[in-house]
Protein backbone atom coordinates (compact mmCIF):
# COMPACT_ATOMS: atom_id res chain seq x y z
CA UNK A 1 0.00 0.00 0.00
CA UNK A 2 1.23 3.26 -0.65
CA UNK A 3 1.57 6.02 1.75
CA UNK A 4 -1.04 8.01 0.07
CA UNK A 5 -3.66 5.10 0.80
CA UNK A 6 -2.45 5.19 4.42
CA UNK A 7 -2.52 8.72 5.07
CA UNK A 8 -5.62 9.37 2.93
CA UNK A 9 -8.19 6.30 3.32
CA UNK A 10 -11.30 6.97 1.10
CA UNK A 11 -13.79 6.58 3.35
CA UNK A 12 -16.01 4.98 0.63
CA UNK A 13 -13.46 1.69 0.74
CA UNK A 14 -15.60 0.69 4.10
CA UNK A 15 -13.86 -2.42 4.53
CA UNK A 16 -10.33 -0.89 3.78
CA UNK A 17 -10.96 1.45 6.72
CA UNK A 18 -12.13 -1.15 9.11
CA UNK A 19 -8.89 -2.70 8.21
CA UNK A 20 -7.01 0.03 8.90
CA UNK A 21 -8.34 0.66 12.21
CA UNK A 22 -7.99 -2.95 12.90
CA UNK A 23 -4.08 -2.42 11.89
CA UNK A 24 -4.10 0.26 13.93
CA UNK A 25 -5.08 -0.68 17.28
CA UNK A 26 -2.76 -3.79 16.77
CA UNK A 27 0.36 -1.18 16.69
CA UNK A 28 -0.89 0.46 19.62
CA UNK A 29 -1.16 -2.93 21.85
CA UNK A 30 2.33 -3.76 20.72
CA UNK A 31 3.67 -0.83 22.15
CA UNK A 32 4.43 0.75 18.90
CA UNK A 33 4.42 4.48 18.46
CA UNK A 34 2.04 6.44 16.20
CA UNK A 35 3.71 9.13 14.21
CA UNK A 36 1.98 12.24 12.44
CA UNK A 37 1.83 11.17 9.42
CA UNK A 38 1.15 7.28 9.95
CA UNK A 39 -2.78 6.84 9.02
CA UNK A 40 -5.11 7.27 12.46
CA UNK A 41 -8.64 7.34 13.10
CA UNK A 42 -10.21 10.63 13.35
CA UNK A 43 -11.46 10.49 16.54
CA UNK A 44 -7.84 9.61 17.59
CA UNK A 45 -6.77 12.49 15.89
CA UNK A 46 -9.39 14.71 17.74
CA UNK A 47 -8.45 13.59 21.41
CA UNK A 48 -5.22 13.85 20.89
CA UNK A 49 -5.88 17.84 19.81
CA UNK A 50 -7.94 18.34 22.59
CA UNK A 51 -6.13 17.00 25.43
CA UNK A 52 -2.57 17.86 23.81
CA UNK A 53 -3.77 21.55 23.76
CA UNK A 54 -5.20 21.46 26.39
CA UNK A 55 -2.36 20.45 28.36
CA UNK A 56 -0.70 23.21 26.05
CA UNK A 57 -2.89 25.52 27.48
CA UNK A 58 -2.51 24.80 31.12
CA UNK A 59 1.37 25.56 30.58
CA UNK A 60 0.22 29.36 29.30
CA UNK A 61 -2.20 30.10 31.52
CA UNK A 62 -0.24 28.22 34.30
CA UNK A 63 2.50 31.15 33.86
CA UNK A 64 0.10 33.75 34.98
CA UNK A 65 -0.52 32.79 38.93
CA UNK A 66 3.18 32.29 39.02
CA UNK A 67 4.40 35.09 37.31
CA UNK A 68 2.10 37.36 39.85
CA UNK A 69 5.01 36.88 42.17
CA UNK A 70 7.99 37.73 40.19
CA UNK A 71 8.47 41.09 40.46
CA UNK A 72 7.80 40.57 44.31
CA UNK A 73 10.05 37.60 44.94
CA UNK A 74 11.76 37.63 48.53
CA UNK A 75 15.36 36.74 47.52
CA UNK A 76 17.36 37.20 44.11
CA UNK A 77 17.89 33.64 44.61
CA UNK A 78 13.76 33.07 44.44
CA UNK A 79 13.59 35.30 41.98
CA UNK A 80 16.01 33.79 39.48
CA UNK A 81 14.39 30.44 40.57
CA UNK A 82 11.12 31.24 39.95
CA UNK A 83 11.78 33.14 36.25
CA UNK A 84 13.40 30.12 35.36
CA UNK A 85 10.37 27.93 36.32
CA UNK A 86 7.99 30.47 34.40
CA UNK A 87 10.07 30.30 31.51
CA UNK A 88 10.70 27.06 31.59
CA UNK A 89 6.20 26.24 31.40
CA UNK A 90 6.34 28.69 28.53
CA UNK A 91 8.99 26.23 26.84
CA UNK A 92 6.42 23.27 27.51
CA UNK A 93 3.65 25.20 25.94
CA UNK A 94 6.12 25.94 22.96
CA UNK A 95 6.93 22.36 22.06
CA UNK A 96 3.46 20.56 23.36
CA UNK A 97 1.69 23.45 20.63
CA UNK A 98 4.30 22.29 18.20
CA UNK A 99 3.45 18.70 18.99
CA UNK A 100 -0.44 19.31 18.16
CA UNK A 101 0.78 21.09 14.70
CA UNK A 102 1.71 17.95 14.00
CA UNK A 103 -2.09 17.04 13.56
CA UNK A 104 -2.83 19.45 11.18
CA UNK A 105 -3.96 22.95 13.37
CA UNK A 106 -2.43 25.60 13.59
CA UNK A 107 -1.27 27.58 17.31
CA UNK A 108 -3.60 30.52 16.14
CA UNK A 109 -6.41 28.23 15.79
CA UNK A 110 -5.21 26.29 18.66
CA UNK A 111 -5.18 29.71 20.75
CA UNK A 112 -8.43 30.99 19.45
CA UNK A 113 -10.23 28.00 21.22
CA UNK A 114 -8.31 28.93 23.93
CA UNK A 115 -9.80 32.37 23.68
CA UNK A 116 -13.28 31.44 22.92
CA UNK A 117 -13.55 29.55 25.61
CA UNK A 118 -13.86 26.46 23.51
CA UNK A 119 -10.59 24.63 24.73
CA UNK A 120 -9.79 23.99 28.43
CA UNK A 121 -6.62 24.68 30.45
CA UNK A 122 -6.25 22.89 34.18
CA UNK A 123 -8.68 24.66 36.57
CA UNK A 124 -6.21 25.01 39.47
CA UNK A 125 -4.71 28.24 37.61
CA UNK A 126 -8.24 29.83 38.14
CA UNK A 127 -7.02 30.19 41.65
CA UNK A 128 -5.37 33.46 43.11
CA UNK A 129 -1.68 33.49 44.33
CA UNK A 130 -1.85 35.43 47.41
CA UNK A 131 1.45 34.75 48.93
CA UNK A 132 4.50 33.96 48.72
CA UNK A 133 3.96 30.70 49.87
CA UNK A 134 1.70 29.96 47.20
CA UNK A 135 4.88 29.70 44.95
CA UNK A 136 6.10 26.82 47.50
CA UNK A 137 2.51 25.01 47.67
CA UNK A 138 2.45 25.19 43.41
CA UNK A 139 5.78 23.89 42.98
CA UNK A 140 5.20 21.22 45.56
CA UNK A 141 1.38 20.18 45.14
CA UNK A 142 0.18 21.50 41.78
CA UNK A 143 3.82 20.40 40.17
CA UNK A 144 3.40 17.47 42.07
CA UNK A 145 -0.10 16.20 40.71
CA UNK A 146 0.54 17.04 37.20
CA UNK A 147 3.41 14.49 37.37
CA UNK A 148 1.19 12.28 38.57
CA UNK A 149 -0.72 12.73 35.42
CA UNK A 150 2.06 13.04 32.93
CA UNK A 151 4.98 10.74 34.16
CA UNK A 152 2.45 7.68 32.72
CA UNK A 153 2.06 9.69 29.14
CA UNK A 154 6.35 9.30 28.30
CA UNK A 155 4.72 6.12 27.00
CA UNK A 156 1.48 7.03 25.56
CA UNK A 157 0.85 6.37 21.71
CA UNK A 158 1.04 9.34 20.00
CA UNK A 159 5.08 9.96 19.40
CA UNK A 160 5.16 13.48 19.59
CA UNK A 161 3.13 14.13 22.94
CA UNK A 162 5.56 10.88 24.42
CA UNK A 163 8.87 12.51 23.54
CA UNK A 164 7.80 15.84 24.94
CA UNK A 165 6.57 14.37 28.05
CA UNK A 166 9.98 12.76 28.62
CA UNK A 167 11.54 16.15 28.63
CA UNK A 168 8.19 17.82 30.55
CA UNK A 169 8.65 15.26 33.09
CA UNK A 170 12.28 16.11 33.94
CA UNK A 171 11.63 19.47 33.97
CA UNK A 172 8.41 19.44 36.48
CA UNK A 173 9.84 16.86 39.03
CA UNK A 174 12.30 19.91 39.26
CA UNK A 175 9.54 22.33 40.03
CA UNK A 176 8.10 20.14 42.62
CA UNK A 177 11.43 19.99 44.66
CA UNK A 178 11.89 22.93 44.05
CA UNK A 179 8.70 24.32 45.66
CA UNK A 180 8.66 21.53 48.22
CA UNK A 181 12.25 23.74 49.55
CA UNK A 182 10.16 26.88 48.93
CA UNK A 183 7.64 25.24 51.87
CA UNK A 184 10.61 23.55 53.97
CA UNK A 185 12.00 26.95 54.26
CA UNK A 186 8.93 28.88 55.32
CA UNK A 187 7.84 25.58 58.07
CA UNK A 188 10.95 26.10 59.20
CA UNK A 189 11.30 29.69 59.73
CA UNK A 190 9.56 32.32 62.00
CA UNK A 191 5.83 31.60 62.99
CA UNK A 192 4.63 34.05 60.56
CA UNK A 193 6.23 32.19 58.06
CA UNK A 194 5.11 28.59 58.93
CA UNK A 195 1.27 30.05 59.30
CA UNK A 196 1.88 31.37 55.16
CA UNK A 197 2.85 28.13 54.56
CA UNK A 198 0.14 26.32 56.02
CA UNK A 199 -2.63 28.53 55.15
CA UNK A 200 -1.08 27.90 51.37
CA UNK A 201 -1.55 24.33 51.87
CA UNK A 202 -4.80 24.83 53.15
CA UNK A 203 -5.91 26.67 50.03
CA UNK A 204 -4.25 24.99 47.53
CA UNK A 205 -4.90 21.41 48.76
CA UNK A 206 -8.31 20.35 47.61
CA UNK A 207 -8.26 22.38 44.20
CA UNK A 208 -4.91 19.63 43.79
CA UNK A 209 -6.95 16.44 44.42
CA UNK A 210 -9.46 17.46 42.27
CA UNK A 211 -7.11 18.47 39.46
CA UNK A 212 -6.70 14.80 38.93
CA UNK A 213 -9.87 14.77 37.26
CA UNK A 214 -13.75 13.93 38.10
CA UNK A 215 -14.44 10.71 39.94
CA UNK A 216 -14.23 7.52 37.53
CA UNK A 217 -17.79 7.43 37.33
CA UNK A 218 -17.91 10.80 35.71
CA UNK A 219 -14.66 10.15 33.79
CA UNK A 220 -16.03 10.70 29.90
CA UNK A 221 -13.33 10.00 28.22
CA UNK A 222 -11.22 7.49 30.73
CA UNK A 223 -11.88 3.92 28.81
CA UNK A 224 -10.83 5.61 25.14
CA UNK A 225 -8.32 7.30 26.46
CA UNK A 226 -6.93 4.00 28.42
CA UNK A 227 -6.87 2.02 25.15
CA UNK A 228 -4.35 4.86 23.11
CA UNK A 229 -2.66 4.67 26.83
CA UNK A 230 -3.52 8.59 26.78
CA UNK A 231 -4.17 7.18 30.53
CA UNK A 232 -3.05 4.33 32.42
CA UNK A 233 -4.59 5.01 35.72
CA UNK A 234 -8.12 6.00 36.42
CA UNK A 235 -8.39 9.18 38.13
CA UNK A 236 -9.12 7.69 41.35
CA UNK A 237 -6.36 5.65 41.15
CA UNK A 238 -4.07 8.71 40.59
CA UNK A 239 -5.51 10.55 43.29
CA UNK A 240 -5.14 8.10 45.99
CA UNK A 241 -1.16 7.88 44.48
CA UNK A 242 -1.01 11.77 44.81
CA UNK A 243 -2.77 11.61 48.29
CA UNK A 244 -0.57 8.71 49.82
CA UNK A 245 2.78 10.29 48.07
CA UNK A 246 2.22 13.61 49.70
CA UNK A 247 0.51 13.06 52.89
CA UNK A 248 4.23 12.11 54.34
CA UNK A 249 5.87 15.12 52.95
CA UNK A 250 3.34 17.16 55.06
CA UNK A 251 4.24 15.64 58.07
CA UNK A 252 7.48 16.12 57.12
CA UNK A 253 7.87 19.48 57.55
CA UNK A 254 5.37 19.87 60.47
CA UNK A 255 2.64 21.10 57.88
CA UNK A 256 -1.31 19.36 58.28
CA UNK A 257 -3.55 18.73 55.83
CA UNK A 258 -6.58 20.49 55.80
CA UNK A 259 -8.85 17.16 55.85
CA UNK A 260 -10.16 16.31 59.41
CA UNK A 261 -11.15 12.61 57.76
CA UNK A 262 -7.54 11.93 56.64
CA UNK A 263 -6.49 8.55 57.90
CA UNK A 264 -4.44 5.91 57.80
CA UNK A 265 -5.75 2.62 56.28
CA UNK A 266 -3.94 -0.49 57.31
CA UNK A 267 -6.18 -2.52 55.07
CA UNK A 268 -5.76 -0.97 52.17
CA UNK A 269 -2.25 0.20 52.76
CA UNK A 270 -3.18 3.63 51.63
CA UNK A 271 -5.09 6.93 53.18
CA UNK A 272 -8.41 7.74 53.36
CA UNK A 273 -9.72 10.59 52.37
CA UNK A 274 -12.55 13.25 53.13
CA UNK A 275 -15.37 14.31 50.74
CA UNK A 276 -14.14 16.57 47.82
CA UNK A 277 -16.41 19.45 46.96
CA UNK A 278 -17.24 18.62 43.32
CA UNK A 279 -19.77 21.32 43.30
CA UNK A 280 -16.53 24.23 43.01
CA UNK A 281 -15.17 21.98 40.69
CA UNK A 282 -17.63 22.11 38.06
CA UNK A 283 -18.09 25.69 39.38
CA UNK A 284 -14.64 26.88 38.46
CA UNK A 285 -14.82 24.00 35.23
CA UNK A 286 -17.71 25.73 33.84
CA UNK A 287 -15.77 29.05 34.10
CA UNK A 288 -17.60 30.63 37.62
CA UNK A 289 -14.13 30.46 39.87
CA UNK A 290 -12.19 33.46 41.54
CA UNK A 291 -9.76 34.08 38.53
CA UNK A 292 -11.04 32.25 35.34
CA UNK A 293 -12.30 36.05 33.70
CA UNK A 294 -8.81 37.70 34.80
CA UNK A 295 -6.49 34.41 33.54
CA UNK A 296 -8.52 34.94 29.59
CA UNK A 297 -8.53 38.64 29.96
CA UNK A 298 -4.44 38.34 30.45
CA UNK A 299 -3.72 35.79 27.64
CA UNK A 300 -6.78 37.57 25.30
CA UNK A 301 -5.37 40.85 26.22
CA UNK A 302 -1.52 40.13 25.37
CA UNK A 303 -2.62 37.72 22.06
CA UNK A 304 -5.03 40.96 20.93
CA UNK A 305 -2.42 44.09 22.31
CA UNK A 306 0.80 41.80 20.72
CA UNK A 307 -1.00 41.56 17.19
CA UNK A 308 0.37 44.80 15.80
CA UNK A 309 3.95 43.22 16.88
CA UNK A 310 3.27 40.10 15.32
CA UNK A 311 1.62 42.11 12.24
CA UNK A 312 5.43 44.08 11.88
CA UNK A 313 7.36 41.07 12.38
CA UNK A 314 5.96 39.59 9.08
CA UNK A 315 5.87 42.64 7.11
CA UNK A 316 9.41 42.96 7.99
CA UNK A 317 10.45 39.12 7.00
CA UNK A 318 8.71 39.77 3.44
CA UNK A 319 10.08 43.24 2.79
CA UNK A 320 13.47 40.90 3.58
CA UNK A 321 12.26 38.34 0.96
CA UNK A 322 11.34 40.71 -1.60
CA UNK A 323 15.12 42.56 -1.00
CA UNK A 324 16.74 39.27 -1.10
CA UNK A 325 14.82 38.42 -4.64
CA UNK A 326 16.11 41.67 -5.93
CA UNK A 327 19.68 41.47 -4.80
CA UNK A 328 19.57 37.73 -6.47
CA UNK A 329 18.09 39.34 -9.93
CA UNK B 1 34.82 49.83 54.77
CA UNK B 2 37.93 50.03 53.21
CA UNK B 3 37.27 50.55 49.25
CA UNK B 4 34.14 52.82 48.82
CA UNK B 5 34.59 53.82 45.70
CA UNK B 6 35.10 49.96 44.55
CA UNK B 7 31.89 49.36 46.05
CA UNK B 8 29.81 52.44 44.77
CA UNK B 9 31.22 51.40 41.04
CA UNK B 10 29.84 48.15 41.76
CA UNK B 11 26.26 49.38 42.57
CA UNK B 12 26.43 51.86 39.57
CA UNK B 13 27.29 48.65 37.41
CA UNK B 14 24.68 45.76 39.10
CA UNK B 15 21.76 48.55 39.81
CA UNK B 16 21.38 49.24 36.52
CA UNK B 17 20.87 45.01 35.61
CA UNK B 18 18.37 45.25 38.85
CA UNK B 19 16.13 47.28 37.72
CA UNK B 20 16.22 46.71 33.81
CA UNK B 21 15.56 43.17 35.05
CA UNK B 22 12.56 43.70 37.12
CA UNK B 23 11.35 45.41 34.58
CA UNK B 24 11.17 43.01 32.17
CA UNK B 25 10.23 40.56 34.80
CA UNK B 26 7.13 42.16 34.42
CA UNK B 27 6.18 40.72 31.13
CA UNK B 28 6.63 37.27 32.03
CA UNK B 29 3.65 35.91 30.93
CA UNK B 30 1.80 38.57 28.61
CA UNK B 31 4.36 38.87 25.80
CA UNK B 32 3.27 39.34 22.23
CA UNK B 33 3.87 36.05 21.59
CA UNK B 34 5.12 32.98 23.11
CA UNK B 35 8.78 33.26 21.77
CA UNK B 36 9.29 37.24 22.35
CA UNK B 37 7.75 36.03 26.25
CA UNK B 38 10.17 32.98 26.57
CA UNK B 39 13.09 35.35 24.86
CA UNK B 40 12.21 38.49 27.33
CA UNK B 41 12.28 35.82 30.59
CA UNK B 42 15.60 34.96 29.97
CA UNK B 43 16.76 38.35 29.43
CA UNK B 44 15.60 39.20 32.90
CA UNK B 45 17.24 35.97 33.79
CA UNK B 46 20.30 36.54 32.69
CA UNK B 47 20.43 40.51 34.22
CA UNK B 48 19.13 38.72 37.61
CA UNK B 49 22.39 36.93 37.64
CA UNK B 50 24.82 39.41 36.70
CA UNK B 51 22.97 41.24 39.40
CA UNK B 52 23.66 38.75 41.90
CA UNK B 53 27.47 38.15 41.06
CA UNK B 54 28.48 42.02 41.51
CA UNK B 55 26.28 42.37 44.79
CA UNK B 56 28.12 39.09 46.25
CA UNK B 57 30.89 40.72 45.35
CA UNK B 58 29.87 44.43 46.92
CA UNK B 59 28.53 42.76 50.22
CA UNK B 60 32.27 41.19 50.56
CA UNK B 61 33.68 44.62 49.92
CA UNK B 62 31.40 46.27 52.10
CA UNK B 63 32.30 43.45 54.51
CA UNK B 64 29.15 45.05 56.86
CA UNK B 65 27.31 41.96 57.85
CA UNK B 66 25.00 42.72 54.68
CA UNK B 67 23.84 40.31 52.22
CA UNK B 68 23.35 40.60 48.15
CA UNK B 69 19.45 40.59 48.94
CA UNK B 70 20.31 43.43 51.61
CA UNK B 71 21.65 45.56 48.71
CA UNK B 72 19.46 44.85 46.24
CA UNK B 73 16.25 45.26 48.26
CA UNK B 74 16.55 47.28 51.29
CA UNK B 75 18.21 50.60 50.17
CA UNK B 76 16.32 53.75 50.08
CA UNK B 77 15.18 54.84 46.68
CA UNK B 78 18.00 57.73 46.68
CA UNK B 79 20.50 54.99 47.15
CA UNK B 80 20.03 53.37 43.64
CA UNK B 81 22.13 54.63 40.85
CA UNK B 82 20.80 52.95 38.34
CA UNK B 83 20.61 55.31 35.44
CA UNK B 84 17.10 56.44 34.18
CA UNK B 85 16.59 54.52 31.03
CA UNK B 86 16.25 51.57 33.22
CA UNK B 87 13.66 52.30 35.28
CA UNK B 88 11.57 53.79 32.52
CA UNK B 89 8.14 51.72 31.99
CA UNK B 90 6.82 48.93 29.84
CA UNK B 91 4.29 51.40 27.83
CA UNK B 92 3.98 48.76 25.12
CA UNK B 93 6.25 46.56 23.29
CA UNK B 94 8.17 49.03 21.23
CA UNK B 95 8.90 51.45 24.68
CA UNK B 96 10.22 48.08 26.19
CA UNK B 97 12.34 47.24 23.00
CA UNK B 98 13.95 50.55 22.42
CA UNK B 99 15.05 50.77 26.19
CA UNK B 100 16.97 47.54 25.69
CA UNK B 101 18.42 48.26 22.27
CA UNK B 102 19.75 51.87 23.56
CA UNK B 103 20.81 50.07 26.92
CA UNK B 104 22.53 46.95 25.31
CA UNK B 105 24.67 49.10 22.78
CA UNK B 106 25.87 50.74 25.68
CA UNK B 107 26.06 47.29 28.20
CA UNK B 108 28.10 45.78 25.18
CA UNK B 109 30.48 48.31 24.68
CA UNK B 110 30.78 48.83 28.46
CA UNK B 111 31.34 45.24 29.40
CA UNK B 112 33.77 44.84 26.59
CA UNK B 113 35.95 47.17 28.05
CA UNK B 114 35.37 46.04 31.58
CA UNK B 115 37.21 42.82 30.91
CA UNK B 116 40.48 44.92 30.91
CA UNK B 117 39.59 45.94 34.74
CA UNK B 118 42.49 45.23 37.07
CA UNK B 119 40.03 43.45 39.33
CA UNK B 120 40.12 40.14 38.17
CA UNK B 121 35.96 39.31 39.64
CA UNK B 122 34.85 42.84 38.13
CA UNK B 123 36.76 41.23 34.48
CA UNK B 124 35.24 37.50 35.25
CA UNK B 125 31.86 39.04 35.80
CA UNK B 126 32.30 40.85 32.55
CA UNK B 127 33.25 38.29 30.17
CA UNK B 128 30.37 36.25 32.14
CA UNK B 129 27.93 38.82 31.27
CA UNK B 130 29.34 39.93 27.73
CA UNK B 131 28.30 36.79 26.16
CA UNK B 132 24.30 37.42 27.76
CA UNK B 133 24.60 40.66 26.42
CA UNK B 134 25.60 40.27 23.37
CA UNK B 135 22.45 37.83 22.76
CA UNK B 136 20.42 40.96 24.16
CA UNK B 137 21.78 43.14 21.44
CA UNK B 138 21.39 41.39 18.94
CA UNK B 139 17.24 40.59 19.74
CA UNK B 140 16.60 43.93 21.08
CA UNK B 141 18.74 45.38 17.44
CA UNK B 142 16.28 43.23 15.65
CA UNK B 143 12.79 44.24 17.05
CA UNK B 144 14.37 47.60 16.31
CA UNK B 145 14.40 46.73 12.75
CA UNK B 146 11.49 44.55 12.73
CA UNK B 147 9.29 47.36 14.16
CA UNK B 148 10.93 50.36 12.72
CA UNK B 149 10.64 49.01 8.95
CA UNK B 150 7.77 46.62 9.47
CA UNK B 151 3.77 48.02 9.03
CA UNK B 152 2.68 51.85 9.09
CA UNK B 153 1.81 51.41 12.64
CA UNK B 154 5.02 49.45 14.17
CA UNK B 155 7.00 52.26 12.56
CA UNK B 156 5.13 55.24 14.52
CA UNK B 157 5.24 53.03 18.14
CA UNK B 158 9.03 52.45 17.34
CA UNK B 159 9.55 56.48 16.68
CA UNK B 160 7.62 57.08 18.91
CA UNK B 161 9.17 54.96 21.64
CA UNK B 162 13.01 56.08 20.19
CA UNK B 163 11.97 60.09 20.50
CA UNK B 164 10.90 59.29 24.08
CA UNK B 165 13.90 57.29 25.62
CA UNK B 166 16.52 58.94 23.57
CA UNK B 167 16.43 61.74 26.28
CA UNK B 168 17.68 59.40 28.56
CA UNK B 169 20.83 58.04 26.83
CA UNK B 170 23.53 60.86 27.19
CA UNK B 171 23.75 59.96 31.12
CA UNK B 172 25.08 56.35 30.25
CA UNK B 173 28.02 58.46 29.51
CA UNK B 174 28.22 60.70 32.68
CA UNK B 175 30.94 59.87 35.51
CA UNK B 176 30.19 59.80 39.04
CA UNK B 177 33.42 60.37 41.54
CA UNK B 178 33.18 56.51 41.50
CA UNK B 179 33.94 55.78 38.13
CA UNK B 180 36.84 58.54 38.14
CA UNK B 181 38.39 57.25 41.22
CA UNK B 182 38.22 53.42 39.74
CA UNK B 183 39.43 54.40 36.16
CA UNK B 184 42.33 56.33 37.58
CA UNK B 185 43.33 52.73 39.33
CA UNK B 186 42.95 50.71 35.99
CA UNK B 187 39.50 48.85 37.38
CA UNK B 188 36.52 50.69 36.37
CA UNK B 189 35.97 52.04 32.20
CA UNK B 190 35.90 55.31 31.36
CA UNK B 191 32.50 55.86 29.65
CA UNK B 192 32.80 59.33 28.08
CA UNK B 193 35.03 57.26 25.23
CA UNK B 194 31.92 55.17 24.56
CA UNK B 195 29.85 58.05 23.68
CA UNK B 196 30.81 58.36 20.17
CA UNK B 197 31.16 55.02 18.94
CA UNK B 198 27.79 54.24 20.82
CA UNK B 199 26.21 56.71 18.78
CA UNK B 200 27.63 55.44 15.86
CA UNK B 201 26.51 52.08 16.10
CA UNK B 202 23.05 53.72 17.15
CA UNK B 203 22.29 55.66 14.65
CA UNK B 204 23.40 53.36 12.08
CA UNK B 205 20.61 50.65 13.54
CA UNK B 206 18.16 53.32 13.67
CA UNK B 207 18.83 54.38 9.84
CA UNK B 208 18.90 50.81 8.61
CA UNK B 209 15.25 50.59 10.59
CA UNK B 210 13.94 53.53 8.58
CA UNK B 211 13.71 55.58 11.47
CA UNK B 212 14.30 59.01 12.36
CA UNK B 213 17.23 59.92 14.53
CA UNK B 214 15.82 62.50 17.11
CA UNK B 215 17.71 65.58 16.67
CA UNK B 216 16.53 66.66 20.60
CA UNK B 217 19.64 68.44 22.32
CA UNK B 218 18.06 68.25 25.78
CA UNK B 219 19.16 65.45 27.71
CA UNK B 220 18.03 64.56 31.42
CA UNK B 221 19.97 63.04 34.31
CA UNK B 222 19.32 62.50 38.09
CA UNK B 223 19.93 58.33 38.22
CA UNK B 224 23.35 57.95 39.03
CA UNK B 225 23.38 60.60 41.73
CA UNK B 226 19.85 58.80 43.22
CA UNK B 227 17.66 61.29 41.94
CA UNK B 228 15.21 58.94 40.02
CA UNK B 229 11.94 59.62 37.51
CA UNK B 230 8.27 59.32 39.84
CA UNK B 231 8.15 55.71 38.58
CA UNK B 232 10.95 54.38 40.49
CA UNK B 233 9.22 54.20 43.80
CA UNK B 234 6.79 52.19 42.59
CA UNK B 235 9.25 50.02 41.16
CA UNK B 236 10.86 49.52 44.37
CA UNK B 237 7.98 49.10 46.21
CA UNK B 238 7.16 45.59 44.56
CA UNK B 239 10.76 44.90 43.97
CA UNK B 240 10.86 45.36 47.95
CA UNK B 241 7.63 44.55 49.10
CA UNK B 242 8.51 41.31 51.19
CA UNK B 243 11.60 42.13 52.37
CA UNK B 244 9.65 45.22 54.04
CA UNK B 245 6.50 43.25 54.99
CA UNK B 246 8.76 40.31 56.78
CA UNK B 247 12.19 42.26 57.98
CA UNK B 248 14.90 39.75 58.91
CA UNK B 249 13.60 36.36 57.92
CA UNK B 250 15.00 33.64 55.54
CA UNK B 251 13.06 32.53 52.17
Amino acid sequence: MSEEQITRPNVSLGKGVENLETQFEERIARDEKIEPKDWMPEKYRQTHIRQMSQHAHSEIVGMLPEGNWITRAPSLRRKVALLAKVQDEAGHGLYLYSACETLGISRDELYEQLHSGKAKYSSIFNYPTVTWADMGAIGWLVDGAAIINQVPLCNTSFGPYARAMVRVCKEESFHQRQGYEIMIKLANGTPEQKDMAQDALNRWWWPSLMMLGPTDAESVHTEQSMKWKLKRKSNDELRQQFIDQTVPQADLIGLTIPDPDLKWNEERDSYDFGEIDWDEFWQVVKGHGPMNKERMKARVGAWEGGAWVRDAAMAHAAKNAERKEKEAV
Amino acid sequence: MNNTNLYHYILGIADNSLILGQRMGELCGHGPSLETDIACTNISLDLFGQVRSYYQYAAKIANDGRTEDDIAMLRKERDYVNVLLAEQPNTDFAYTMARHFLFDVYHFLFLTELQKSKDLTLAAIATKSLKEVSYHQRFSTDWIKRLGDGTEESHQKMQNAINDMWTYTDELFHQTDADKAMFAEGIGVDVTKLKAVYYDKVNAILEEATLSIPESKYFQKGGKKGIHTEHMGFLLTELQYMQRAYPNMEW
